[in-house]
């Protein structure tokens, strides 16, 4: 504020920039609480989460509770934590991930780039598929998954993240292939090109941004279902979420909050990793494609 | 925004004469229909299968005796029922409304070059990172009286501060709404943030050097031209919040009482714990038909409008 | 997918193949049960470790949460799908519906052999057999109608156990006085009907729970009686800590163990936590029957129900039947789980005091008829009606009907889920 001609309007622009940046702070505080108090916790041992308050900083940070759930906690008769039932998750959510996304990039590019009568009524009853509500399927899942052999099995769980997750994934590549030029793939066709080479060679290199995104979406989904997972693959092929579920009702007398917040940021990790690290291209991608103007 | 060309649908060249010329003609549909076949017989073939099971004597697993309304007269002589849909009014409106309306705020507040963007960015997207099987018990512990909150607040000296919205019947549902926007917010602001970034800057600039105030380019030029953003956010909220199920199992179970039951719950209980099927698969086509009521004319709008 | 399943299949031979070649080096069975907390959890362990000694693996299949609803989902799924567990926990009527779907295996030989019939109480085989055939093998009797109290509080308020409601309500206002939490309850839907049911039998008797419960009659459902039961809820109410709300049961058996709270209101399994914590009865705590019930027990019995799951599994599961019912087994089970054995004609003798007594009442009540199903337990109304009667006490005790509307709502509901 020294110099005079320092108008008015710049001062209030600061205040606007202080406003904004106080607003911005304190609504990531109100955020990240959860995950502070989940984090906390876990590092605290069990005296100190009883007797002090939830947002106290860990006086003696102790990683004995991460060690636990890892590795020595009870699930049910046996106490051997949580590692085995995170390795589940992987084996289960990595096939899932990559077959749907490769179905949905494939179903985008047909229905926008060799469209046939009828391919809107075909997308408009894929999408709805997003919208039902996965507790109506279980039972008949279930028959199906029998029918086939794969009841209770990691395989049975893959087909079924894959089934649910195709309107989501056509979703994506079919709005974001919908801006694509389409004069690239008649030029292209008419150099002789066919189906599968122009989409490895065409739409597939460009398509980064969706891919991204559709990773992510597909990633966090499966992961965190609980649901299928309880119904479709028990016991010793259970997935993380339910095994999850199992470790924190499994208290002996004394709950120990700081092995269950541990075991909750375990399962936590790869989708938070996959948030951060992928979180920029996530709004890059919605630009591109799924927010669709 | 996007401008959308006429989108030329690409003809097959030629009509073919040989195998292989048909095989590459159908190749398209070929790739496709396996997809849609198993869409069909996994979401179709199943809603019919749940609609038929509302019509039978099914309880403890599906049996196909013919029960008529039976199930459906059941259904809406429960007052569970008529809680779970007041209920889902509540969230319903609540959950959309607040999501849309602390999106966009942050997305503005974000969109004007700020500096740690960066940071700040996976901070409001981690919650839908996350399960509700994984952070319920940090919330249900953060929400209960005597552990969270309230008895911070109460270390920190102000004796008087209540915060007992999760053990009270009257207000356990506003503290699932809080953990749902929680969720859901971060998520509508990048939508939001997309839609911003996605403006044409020449608009807003001509805006400026006519005069209009921030507040006017936002509210008259900007926030206008978000609308396809808000049709896509409410899409995604609305089904978001029909299917919450994680949400208040985790948080409340749907208690205390039934204070918090929702048509989601209230399928899954009669469906599995309760051994009435019928009833629940009654429920769940109630639910669907809910579903479809939003869905179907905003599918046929957007579908509709990319043709012109 | 295709080629997915074909390995499956291909994986599947294989594996029928191999063992039929290497015979039974592999003999398993797989449990799906809802017994994760710590003293449930290591009384499974003694079963678990008694049939690896027979050289049967034992495939656990946990699932936790919501007094076995996530787990009625995965049985679901499993038995749809055609292929079940070989065994699962279940409770009362939950048996008959699951036998009535045809998937129940037949234990009859087993049974004879071992002479279930003389040893297992009358009340209980109902639910073990179905249609005259035994599918399940009953592994304890828990009762409900049980107080469990710090002794300490109780000694220091002056007091002898309370042996009817009047005195049940002094001695809470005692522990009021001591600023403790006079009654440590968890606001779950059953653990609100474990409380429910005592109070009826404390208030009514046991004729009158039979009449309400068992016989759902409408004018006891609604009638001065249970209106008096009602206000006793309410008032109980006025004693819980602000936190009960959605808490496990085995939290608030902590907090009567650390001296946080006076007493609980549970059903014998919650003495496995007190086992646990190195407490003593008696010494440290002390078990009645909930005041006003002394001579009546509400039973609940955990059962492994045995699925049919074919002939290359059924001799391991007769294997685990057996072992269940091995007088040796039910007493290491029972004295770790808090409950009393399923089998009559087991000796007392390594009980504790807690144990002793539920034995003796036991007997007695199934001498006196006053052995009756436990409504929050599944073992006095099927499913469907249990929790209409349920989401009644539960909205009532917490304040979102009155007591007339409860009243009024409670026969409309069991007529509505009947």
């Amino acid at each position: 504020m020294s110099a005079a001609n320092e108008t008015i309007s710049a001062g209030s622009a600061r205040t606007a920039r202080y406003f904004i940046y106080a607003a911005l702070i304190i609504l990531a505080v109100v955020y990240l609480l959860p995950l502070y108090v989940m984090l906390t916790t876990s590092l605290k041992p069990l005296d100190e989460i009883r007797g002090g308050d939830m947002l106290a900083l860990p006086r003696e940070p102790s990683i004995a509770a991460w060690v636990r759930a890892w590795g020595e906690a009870c699930i049910g008769v046996s106490c051997v934590g949580i590692k085995g039932y995170f390795w589940n998750s992987i084996k289960m959510v990595v096939p899932a991930v990559i077959i749907s996304t490769l179905l949905g990039a494939l179903n985008g590019y047909v229905l926008t780039k060799w469209r046939f009568p009828g391919h809107k009524i075909v997308f408009g009853m894929m999408l709805f598929a997003c919208f039902i509500p996965f507790q109506a399927v279980l039972i008949p899942m279930a028959r199906l998954l029998g029918l086939m052999g794969l009841s209770n099995s990691t395989t049975g769980l893959v087909m079924v993240h894959v089934i649910y997750g195709l309107g989501f994934t056509t979703l994506f590549f079919r709005n974001y292939y919908e801006a694509f030029p389409d004069e690239l793939v008649k030029a292209a066709m008419i150099d002789g090109a066919g189906f599968f080479r122009i989409f490895w060679r065409i739409l597939l290199p460009s398509s980064g941004p969706i891919i991204v995104v559709t990773i992510i979406y597909q990633f966090t989904n499966i992961w965190n279902d609980f649901l299928f997972g309880v119904s479709f693959a028990g016991g010793e092929a259970s997935p993380m979420t339910v095994a999850l579920n199992n470790l924190v009702s499994s208290s002996t007398g004394v709950k120990e909050y700081n092995v269950d917040m541990a075991a909750a940021v375990f399962a936590a990790l790869p989708t938070l990793f996959v948030y951060i690290v992928a979180g920029r291209y996530f709004v890059r991608g919605l630009m591109a494609g799924a927010v669709k103007g | 925004m996007t401008t959308i060309e006429p989108v030329p649908v690409v003809e097959p060249q030629r009509q073919g004469r040989t195998f292989a010329d048909g095989l590459r003609n159908a190749l398209p549909k070929i790739v496709l229909a396996p997809s849609f076949a198993v869409i069909l017989v996994f979401v179709y073939g199943f809603i019919l299968w749940t609609v038929y099971l509302s019509f039978t004597t099914s309880r403890i697993l599906p049996v196909y005796k013919w029960g008529g309304f039976d199930a459906y007269f059941r259904l809406w002589s429960q007052p569970n029922w008529y809680v779970a849909m007041q209920n889902l009014a509540i969230f319903g409106v609540l959950y959309i409304g607040i999501c849309i309306a602390l999106g966009l705020f942050i997305a503005i507040l974000m969109d004007q070059r700020i500096r740690a963007e960066g940071v700040l960015r996976p901070i409001f997207l981690y919650p839908m990172a996350l399960s509700f099987v994984v952070t319920g018990t940090a919330w249900k512990w953060f929400l209960n009286p005597g552990l969270g909150l309230e008895n911070t607040m109460h270390h920190l000296g102000w004796e008087s501060f209540r915060f007992d919205w999760l053990v009270n019947p009257k207000m356990a549902i506003y503290t699932v709404v809080i953990a749902g926007v929680w969720q859901a917010s971060g998520f509508v602001m990048a939508m939001f943030l997309a839609g911003l970034r996605g403006i044409d800057g020449e608009i807003v600039k001509a805006a400026q050097i006519d005069g209009a105030s921030n507040v006017a380019i936002y509210r008259r030029i900007i926030i206008p031209l978000l609308r396809p953003v808000f049709l896509s956010a409410f899409i995604v909220l609305a089904h978001m919040a029909i299917k919450s199920y994680d949400l208040v199992i985790a948080l409340t179970g749907g208690g205390p009482g039934n204070a918090t039951e929702l048509p989601s719950t209230f399928m899954y209980s009669y469906t599995f714990t309760r051994n009435q099927m019928n009833v629940g698969s009654a429920s769940a086509v109630m639910m669907l038909m809910g579903i479809t009521a939003i869905i179907v004319p905003y599918l046929y709008s957007e579908l509709r409008e990319k043709k012109q | 997918m295709n080629i997915r399943m074909i390995s499956k299949f291909a994986a599947g031979a294989a594996i029928i193949a191999l063992t039929a070649g290497a015979a039974k080096a592999q003999e398993s069975v797989e449990v799906l049960h809802w017994w994760t907390s710590g003293g449930e959890a290591a009384a499974l362990n003694v079963l678990k470790e008694n049939l690896q000694k027979e050289g049967v693996a034992w495939k656990d299949m946990p699932v936790a949460g919501g007094a076995g609803s996530a787990a009625m989902t995965a049985l679901r799924a499993r038995v749809t799908a055609g292929d079940p567990p070989t065994a699962v926990q279940l409770l009362g009527f939950d048996l008959r519906d699951w036998a009535e779907m045809g998937v129940a295996a037949n234990l009859d030989d087993l049974a004879a052999k071992e002479g279930w019939d003389k040893v297992i109480p009358a009340a209980l085989q109902d639910f073990s057999k179905y249609d005259g055939h035994w599918i399940a093998a009953p592994v304890n009797i828990h009762s409900t109608n049980w107080l469990w109290i710090n002794k300490a509080a109780l000694d220091k308020a002056g007091l002898q156990p309370p042996t009817n409601i009047d005195e049940f309500i002094a001695m809470l206002d005692k522990f009021k006085e001591q600023g403790i939490t006079p009654i440590a309850h968890g606001g779950v839907p059953w653990q609100d009907g474990t409380m429910w049911e005592a109070v009826v039998l404390s208030i009514g008797g046991p004729d009158f729970y039979k009449k309400a419960v068992l016989d759902l009659d409408p004018e006891a459902l609604s009638g001065d009686t249970m209106k008096k039961v009602f206000d006793t809820m309410s008032k109980i109410r006025t004693y819980f800590d602000p936190n009960f709300s959605g808490r496990e049961w085995n939290l608030s058996t902590a907090m009567v163990i650390e001296g946080k709270a006076g007493a609980q209101e549970m059903g014998d399994w919650s003495k496995g936590e007190w086992l646990r914590a190195n407490k003593k009865p008696g010494t440290d705590f002390v078990c009645i029957r909930f005041p006003g019930t002394q001579g009546s027990v509400l039973f609940n019995a955990d059962q492994f129900m045995m699925f049919d799951v074919g002939d290359d599994q059924r001799d391991a599961q007769l294997k685990m039947a057996s072992a269940v019912e091995d007088p040796g087994f039910q007493i290491a089970f029972n004295t770790v789980k808090g409950s009393v054995p399923a089998r009559t004609d087991v000796s007392d003798e390594k009980f504790d005091d807690c144990g002793k007594k539920g034995m003796k009442d036991l007997a007695e009540a199934a001498s006196k008829g006053t052995m009756m199903g436990s409504l929050a337990h599944g073992y006095a109304q099927p499913a469907a009606i249990k929790e209409a009667m349920l989401d009644v006490i539960t909205q009532h005790l917490n304040g979102q009907l009155t007591t007339d509307a409860a009243l009024k709502r409670l026969p409309e509901a069991v007529a509505a889920a009947k």
